[in-house]
């Protein structure tokens, strides 16, 4: 017991220790000095998360088991760092200028940004992560149970639950801590990534020393020990070609496709040229891994009685031989192995989650018009933290639920084959432009159904999951459909025939639903990006900038916020970061600040295109432009709306400016015409004044002259009268409000009223009438009183106007175009044309004045006329005077 | 002290009552009643005063008025003018145009007889 607490206490120190150098990493990469923490030796270290726990223990096993096959399970990765570097460079350029987190967000960025995608991928990677997870919790408690085994000490299986528990919490406190302490956008967790390059080395240095230690301790040395070999059945070469192609194709791909490999070889990668060391040093830390397995495997088998687990070998042999401390190594790199399997899993797992599952929901609960846009960081932290401890309880879960047993290699591969299903829709998204969402979602969709009916169900054992019958029958006897037999193919090895089915349908479906559907334009723009990455973006530098490109900065920064409010947000910045100078360090707190101040001006995609273009951590990705266009296309609808409003506040303008220059006008009228009718009041009154005066005050006059001077006063008392009539009458005429009293009678009949009523008093029998009775024969149907009062004023205008030593007046009635017309033309000299014009306005005489008249007639004449549907008009070229009145059709319809 | 006064107005009643006033005071009176030939009227008469209406057929009584203070000859002519249209800004033609008085119609005599002998006087 007493080594037991030991190993316990090992343990929490050596926890301690990871958190240690985590912490330190954060900070060192906090305060910038962090250049040896993007080395390429940390970024080959990190990519060891390879080896899980899976590796560590389960390669011995796998060589005890089935000889040099597990060398496969390392020459996958190993061909795919060496031979496919250049798939690689392009993975990691896409993710860098794309800001790709996750394999998720890779697939769903490519297809168009479909969401759907990016859950289906998410749910499909947790779904094979998690039987991984719970492996390697497994491997600790049972390497913990062995090792407690080892002392007599039994452990119950609630006290290895509880050790799984705690072993997990620590590992979901440790993602916690490390994964989520601020909101990168690049997503990189140096704490993290540092962590797991020591347990890199810690697990490949008791991988080492337990071999050395087999080799030279206990084999005796090298001769010996491939003396042993070459009698062992492990050094039979036993080659199943189909086996060996499918598990290294199954390696190679599941390096690519699995979500913690891709965390951190593209999420986390500092710098593009460090594939170029990796490339040959990850195959080599490989091989150095394997370099000790069969060995180990093959004296463990001698040394170990008959049915002893041979996945312990490397914990079990120093064991056995009393070699306490090297257990206690080895215990701890297996430990390594599977926490930073874990750490990583975790986190890539808790991005997919979060941002394509949780972060949505909780978006879409959000009311509209919520701080949606505001700072949603501790949102999503929160929602990353809750996603981490989904993620590794639910590998607890699983471990629990299946309680462990199952050879650790084989949910291994399991979880390989389920996760290569995501190899087609990334080799084809990022090369080839014709693939479309449509086909990515079949393709994926078609893998995924293959692989967990022909794998993962199965995988739990006849009887539990899937029947015996299902197995050896087929479904509903379908025997073509055997989850091991696809097509009556029998005798293949169940994995082969998985990953072959799989793999091929998955392939072709999504070859065949992307040739037969439509790319959106989102996509086609996408698919080019990613296909041609290389030529759209340079190559990225690291996101903290020189001096020189926040000169670039201050330059847009003038430009967009005005040259004094950039001056002085640099300087305070820099004056913030402790510089001398004017031009603060381009960190990305001051880029972020930064770009907040533009996102204020030109709106929050173009100011983070903007920036990103000069940084040039991150270029501008199809998201982006699309984003711009939105803004661009608001801003463009505003100021359109902005266009339209001010040409309509200049149309209400110019309709006020003619309004205001008609009130004008009609108030210089109304000044002119109140003028006018003073003037034509106070004419009349003078004489009545004056005459009335000149009674009052002379007493010498004759009766001759009071009779005179009294008649004048008299008749200019009638013309005032007359002139109120006549204004009253043209007002009631003008408002519209007259009252016609429509009557029948003949023309004849209103014409001679009119000659009576207009020629009398003196002079009258001077003025000859002409007239044709016989076309006066015509009944009219209007308001006779008012045309007779039209006629009478013409024939009196003749009487008074008529210039002709013998005055004569023609009255001729015809038609024209229908209507009834009368005319009036008399032999005087007529109205001169410059008058001609005016004569129906109001107090418009014309000539010398020879006789009283306000001037009111014609103005009444022609609003009569209107009144009545006619008109009436100065009839030009007829010799002398000339009106001609017009009486619409159906007024003379009755004359017929 | 010549006793000549010019009227020139276009409505009959008024040059009679004018001249029937003026008359009666011992003027002798000679009367015009249209404005195209006022002006030479003026001047062939050379009366000592002026009655001048306004709103004259052929040309307003400002336009002769003008004239006539253009010329030498009938530049400080007493000039009263008449008018029927009783505004301020009437007013203001007429003392701009170089009118000795004015007056509104409708006028009392003795205040027209009254202007008469100051300006014929004064």
């Amino acid at each position: 017991m007493g080594t037991l607490n030991i190993l316990v206490g090992v343990c929490l120190i050596y926890v301690v220790f990871l958190f240690l150098i985590a912490f330190a990493a954060e900070r060192a990469a906090l305060e910038g000095k962090g250049g040896w923490l993007r080395s390429p030796l940390i970024y080959t270290l990190s990519l060891s998360i390879y080896c899980t726990a899976w590796t560590f223990y389960g390669a011995v096993g796998y060589a005890a088991r089935s000889g040099l096959e597990y060398l496969t399970i390392y020459i996958g990765p190993s061909l795919v760092m060496i031979g496919w570097w250049w798939l690689l460079r392009k993975l990691v350029r896409i993710g860098r200028s794309q800001r790709i987190t996750s394999i998720a967000d890779l697939i769903s960025s490519r297809y168009g940004k479909s969401n759907l995608l990016a859950v289906g991928v998410t749910v499909l990677a947790v779904i094979g992560t998690t039987p991984y997870i719970a492996l390697q919790l497994q491997s600790v408690t049972v390497s913990f149970d062995v090792f407690s085994s080892a002392y007599g000490a039994e452990l119950t299986e609630a006290t290895q639950g509880s050790n799984a528990l705690l072993v997990a919490a620590g590992l979901a406190l440790f993602t916690i801590v490390f994964g989520t302490r601020n909101l990168d956008v690049n997503e990189r967790h140096h704490g993290v990534v540092m962590a797991v390059a020591v347990e890199a080395i810690v697990k490949l240095f008791a991988l080492l020393a337990v071999g050395i230690f087999v080799v030279w301790g206990l084999g005796g040395g090298v001769s010996e020990t491939l003396a042993r070999i070459d009698a062992s059945e492990i050094g039979q070469w036993q080659m199943r070609g189909d086996r060996w192609a499918t598990l290294i194709f199954l390696s190679g791909a599941a390096f690519l496709c699995l979500p913690r490999m891709f965390q951190v070889m593209v999420v986390e990668n500092e710098d593009e040229d460090h594939l170029r060391t990796a490339s040959w040093a990850f195959p080599a830390y490989l091989m150095i891994m394997s370099l000790f397995v069969v060995p180990i495997a093959v004296v463990g088998l001698d040394l170990m009685p008959a049915g002893s687990n041979p996945d312990f070998f490397v914990l079990t042999v120093p064991l056995a031989t009393g070699n306490d401390a090297l257990a206690m190594l080895s215990f701890i790199g297996g430990f390594s192995s599977a926490t930073s399997m874990v750490i990583v899993a975790a986190l890539a797992l808790s991005t997919m989650v979060s941002n394509h599952i949780v972060m949505p929901i909780w978006l879409s609960t959000q009311s509209v018009g919520a701080s949606v846009s505001g700072d949603v960081r501790h949102v999503v932290l929160l929602s990353r933290r809750i996603s981490i401890g989904a993620v590794v309880f639910l590998g607890y879960l699983y471990f629990r639920l299946s309680g462990g047993g199952t050879a650790l290699a084989s949910i291994g591969l399991i979880s390989f084959a389920g996760v290569a299903q995501f190899l087609p829709v990334l080799i084809g998204g990022i090369f080839w432009r014709g693939a479309t969402r449509t086909g990515a979602f079949v393709g994926l969709t078609v893998g995924f159904l293959i692989w967990a009916y022909t794998l993962l169900l199965p995988s739990f054992g006849a009887g539990t999951l899937v029947s015996e019958a299902m197995l050896t029958e087929g479904p509903m006897g379908l025997s073509w459909l055997r989850p091991q037999a696809f097509f009556g193919i029998t005798g293949m090895d169940p994995l082969v025939h998985a990953v072959f089915w799989s793999i091929l349908l998955n392939t072709m479906s999504f070859f065949v639903a992307s040739l037969v559907g439509f790319p959106s334009p989102l996509e086609r723009l996408q698919g080019a990006q990613f296909v041609n990455v290389f030529e759209h973006s340079s190559t990225p530098q690291s996101w903290a900038g020189s001096l020189a490109q926040t000169e670039d900065l201050m330059v847009m920064a003038q430009r967009i916020i005005g040259a004094r409010e950039a001056q002085n947000l640099f300087e305070r910045e820099a004056k913030r970061q402790g510089m001398s100078g004017l031009l603060p360090e381009p960190s990305p707190d001051f880029l972020q600040r930064l770009e907040r101040e533009l996102a204020g001006s030109v709106g929050a995609a173009t100011a983070h295109a903007m920036i990103g273009q000069i940084v040039g951590g991150a270029s501008v990705s199809v998201e982006d432009l699309m984003a711009v266009a939105d803004e661009t296309a608001q801003m463009m609808e505003y100021s359109s709306k902005l266009e339209a409003k001010s040409e309509e506040q200049a149309r209400t303008a110019r309709q006020l400016r003619q309004a205001n220059e008609k009130l004008t006008l009609i108030s210089e009228q109304k000044d002119s015409f109140l003028s006018q009718v003073s003037h034509e009041l106070r004419t009349p009154m003078t004489s009545i004044r004056a005459f009335s005066e000149i009674l009052r005050d002379s007493d010498r006059l004759s009766e001759d002259e009071k009779i005179k001077y009294s008649s004048i006063i008299h008749d200019e008392a009638l013309r005032l009268t007359r002139l109120l009539d006549d204004l009253l009458d043209l007002s009631v005429l003008e408002s519209g409000r007259v009252n016609l009293n429509m009557q029948s009678g003949s023309l004849k009949g209103i014409l001679d009223h009119a000659v009576a009523s207009a020629l009398t008093g003196a002079g009258a029998d001077k003025m000859q009438v002409v007239r044709n009775a016989a076309y006066e024969e015509i009944t009219l149907n209007t308001d006779l009183d008012r045309l007779s009062q039209v006629f009478i004023n013409l024939i009196g205008n003749a009487q008074k106007y008529c210039d002709a030593n013998a005055p004569k007046l023609r009255i001729e009635v015809g038609r024209s175009n229908g209507a009834l017309v009368v005319d009036f033309i008399d032999n005087g000299s007529g109205i001169p044309k410059t008058e001609q014009a005016v004569i129906f306005e109001k107090f418009s005489r014309t000539g010398e004045q020879k006789v009283k008249g306000a001037g009111l007639g014609l103005a009444i004449c022609r609003e009569i006329m209107t009144r009545l549907g006619g008109a009436v008009e100065y009839l030009p070229g007829q010799g002398g005077a000339a009106f001609r009145v017009t009486l619409p059709e159906e007024v003379a319809l009755a004359a017929q | 002290m010549g006793k000549n006064v010019l009227v020139i107005e276009d409505e009959p009643n008024i040059i009679e009552a004018i001249s029937f006033i003026l008359s009666r005071d011992g003027w002798s009176v000679a009367t015009h009643s249209n404005g195209h030939d006022a002006v030479g009227v003026v001047q062939n008469a050379m009366p000592d005063l002026v009655i001048l209406d306004v709103m004259l057929p052929g040309k307003t009584g400002y336009d002769i008025l003008r004239e006539l203070r253009s010329e030498d000859a009938t530049q400080g002519l007493p000039v009263l003018m008449l008018t029927a249209k009783g505004q301020v800004k009437d007013r203001e033609m007429a003392e701009r145009a170089g009118a000795s008085r004015f007056m509104t119609k409708p006028f009392s005599n003795a205040e027209v007889l009254d202007a008469v002998r100051e300006l014929v006087t004064g």
